[in-house]
């Protein structure tokens, strides 16, 4: 964030809402955090003024429980259940209906969503990562994924840095936080009495410009820059490396799936809350009339009896090859498909896991002992 | 592009039922000029929907050359293949595809082609079959290796007989259970590789059918001498986009879809012998 102090800007605290005012002059429905069923979300601001102070949330494994920011700032949460995910990765879409005539002919029409330019106002590294991640995937080159580009074009993304990380949190050892590095429009670190302003993009640039912001001060970087490496410093959890891959994968008969598979449900919480999880199921749902069907894209999980459904025959057909596919895809063969780990060190898994599964004990376990 | 996008109309032009559970159909794009441009490789499979029940993946049988129909032998087996094989000429579909990798055909050229499958034959296999007696003059000998659980559930009876009878092709087929009548081994497949009889230093061998057999298949196979890099097998796994998005068909970082389902043995070995993946 910090690699041109000089372009740094500072947005007094009581200006934020000018931030919003102004996206939302250039069309964007801007998204702001709230407190939805006992968690943080994501929803529509009615105006400038709608953006909650004073959130915060406690979490650890199986756990998330509301609580409130004792110094009332904007951004001192870490994360709720979902990312930005749902933004470009609808957790349930249309791709395509079928159109069927009388006379039994067939007609095949795609379906996209309409444009609605979106501004996200509190995303966190650990998202940015991630966000990264499945732009790879659904935007690969000669297969751009329609849906996804339609929505991802139409994003405007307001960064923040994490001050107060959950004990969940292990982005510093994975990389990818708590200072946003990259893929935002703006990156905001929440000081005191304002904020240090850094533009990622032209567009970030030029909302930043019409708020005609005074330079931030040397101190002010600086204190941004010392809160990020505390928030770093505070992260208790970690993975024992970058590139697991291979150690992983000499694991894999290795007792500790055994007992793991016996905690695990299988709900596939995990997969649910994961920023980076990309599998998704399509079915076909005809209306009642007989003359359309819709060809529907909904999230899916590694968990489910489904996923490794052949005829007569499960690839995967009990949890143990389930945890076992879900971990070693996330932290060893993501590394072969993205050339990097699938996990962010967000914690949601470990958060929203019902029998609070931690997947940093779990690699802790499977890596220390040795083989088999 | 077929590939890419909602599937295109295509009409079934005929429809064979081969058994009691198997049926071919021949399909043509309602729009000729697809038709005319659709291009694939033995190997590679397209996406068939049934309007209202869904898409499966199913391999390309005909020949690459035919240029006026593609063809398709499918078991009737869940929801949308059972679908399907209530189809009768006339009757409409979609189709997306080619998809994937297809099988060496290059390097076939010159050398022995040594096809092993399992279970009720695998149409990937009789692609291949069909191909190289197409072209008979471009191959060395042709080895048929095919084992089933019960003799009934050898299909194509007369096809085997016929193949057995043709030079330079030796047709090796086991049941572990035979019947009245059974013209062929017995036992188990792996019993047969010891009959097989090809050149391991110019020979291609190709795989398709249960894991199990395949990896059995594969020991026998290089045990024979065959280079580790001269054997090939086509993997299933369960598929809903078939280009690379869903992630149904992961197999450790490969999506069988888009990097296979023709793979390499040296590809995929390690992680076929560990079952879960
Ligand atoms: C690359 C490839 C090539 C294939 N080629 C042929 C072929 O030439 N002929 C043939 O008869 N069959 C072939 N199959 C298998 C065929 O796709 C399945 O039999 C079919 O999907 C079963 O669908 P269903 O709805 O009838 O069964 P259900 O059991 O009701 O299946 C429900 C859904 O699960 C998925 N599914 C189930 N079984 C399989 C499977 N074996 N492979 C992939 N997805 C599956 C499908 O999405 C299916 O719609 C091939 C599979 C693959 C992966
Ligand atoms: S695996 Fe868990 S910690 Fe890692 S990115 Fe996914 S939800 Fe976050
Ligand atoms: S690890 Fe936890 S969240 Fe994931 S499937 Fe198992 S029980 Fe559910
Ligand atoms: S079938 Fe969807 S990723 Fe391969």
């Amino acid at each position: 964030m910090f690699s041109h102090p000089d372009r740094a800007a500072f947005l007094p605290l009581a200006k934020l809402p000018s931030l919003v005012a102004e996206l939302m002059a250039r069309g964007y429905r801007c998204l702001g955090p709230a407190k939805e069923n006992g968690a943080i979300v994501m929803r529509e601001l009615e105006s400038p003024e709608g953006l909650q102070r004073g959130l915060q949330a406690e979490q650890a494994p199986g756990r998330y429980r509301l609580t409130s920011d004792p110094h009332d700032r904007y951004f001192a949460w870490a994360n709720g259940p979902q990312a930005i995910k749902p933004q470009t990765f609808a957790p349930q879409e249309s791709l395509w209906r079928a159109e069927r005539d009388e006379a039994g002919g067939l007609r095949f029409v795609p379906e996209l969503p309409a444009v609605v330019k979106r501004a996200v106002i509190g995303v966190r590294a650990c998202d940015l990562a991630a966000l990264a991640v499945q732009d790879a995937h659904f935007l690969r080159t000669g297969r751009r994924d329609a849906q996804y580009a339609q929505r991802r074009e139409a994003l405007f993304l307001v960064a923040v840095q994490c001050a107060e990380p959950a004990a969940t949190c292990f982005c510093a050892s994975t990389g990818d936080g708590p200072t946003p590095a990259f893929g935002y429009d703006l990156s905001l670190a929440e000081l005191k009495d304002g904020f240090v302003v850094v533009s990622g993009s032209d567009e970030g640039q030029a909302v930043a410009a019409a708020l005609d912001l005074p330079a931030a001060s040397a101190q002010q970087i600086e204190a941004a820059q010392r809160q990020g490496e505390a928030a770093a410093a505070a992260q208790t959890r970690s993975l024992p490396g970058r590139k697991l891959r291979d150690v992983l994968m000499s694991r894999l008969e290795h007792p500790r799936w055994d007992a793991v598979a016996a905690r695990c449900l299988a709900c596939g919480n995990c997969t649910a809350v994961c920023p980076t999880c990309f599998c998704h199921a399509e079915a076909d749902v005809p209306a009642l009339d007989g003359r359309t069907s819709d060809h529907l894209r909904t999230w899916d999980s590694c968990f489910g009896e489904a996923h490794g459904h052949l005829h007569g025959f499960n690839v995967r057909p009990d949890i143990r090859t389930r945890y076992r596919q879900w971990l070693t895809h996330k932290l060893a063969t993501w590394h072969d498909q993205f050339g990097r780990s699938g996990c962010v060190g967000c914690g949601r898994c470990i958060a929203w896991c019902p029998v609070g599964i931690d997947l940093t004990e779990e690699v802790a376990a499977l890596v220390e002992v040795g083989p088999p | 592009m077929l590939d890419a996008g909602p599937p295109h109309a295509a009409t079934v032009v005929a429809r064979v039922q081969e058994s009691p559970t198997i049926f071919t159909l021949q399909l043509r794009f309602d729009d000729a000029a697809a038709q005319a441009a659709y291009r694939f490789a033995p190997g590679q499979f397209n996406m068939l929907y049934l309007y209202g029940a869904g898409e499966v993946p199913v391999s390309i049988m005909s020949d690459p050359e035919e240029r006026d129909v593609i063809g398709h032998a499918i078991r009737a087996q869940g929801r949308v293949t059972q679908g399907l094989a209530r189809l009768r000429p006339g009757d409409k579909v979609g189709v997306r595809g080619p998809f994937g990798r297809g099988w060496p055909l290059q390097e076939m050229s010159g050398c022995d082609v040594v096809l092993v499958t399992g279970g009720l034959g695998c149409a990937p296999v009789v692609s291949v079959i069909h191909y190289v007696l197409r072209r008979r003059e471009r191959f060395g000998k042709l080895v048929i290796v095919q084992g089933v659980k019960h003799a009934e559930d050898l299909i194509w009876h007369e096809q085997y007989a016929r193949w057995a009878a043709l030079p330079d092709t030796q047709v090796l087929v086991a049941a572990s259970e035979g019947g009245p009548l059974w013209p062929w081994h017995v036992g188990r497949v792996t019993d047969l590789f010891a009959l097989a009889s090809f050149d391991p230093a110019c020979a291609v061998a190709m795989m398709c059918g249960p894991e199990g057999m395949m990896r059995s298949a594969a020991d026998n196979l290089l045990a024979r001498g065959l280079p580790r890099t001269r054997l090939y097998l086509s993997m299933e796994r369960n598929m809903q986009c078939a280009v690379g998005r869903c992630g149904h068909c992961q197999f450790g970082g490969a999506f069988v879809c888009r990097d296979g389902p023709v793979f390499q043995w040296g590809e995929v070995e390690t992680l076929l012998a560990h079952k879960g993946f």
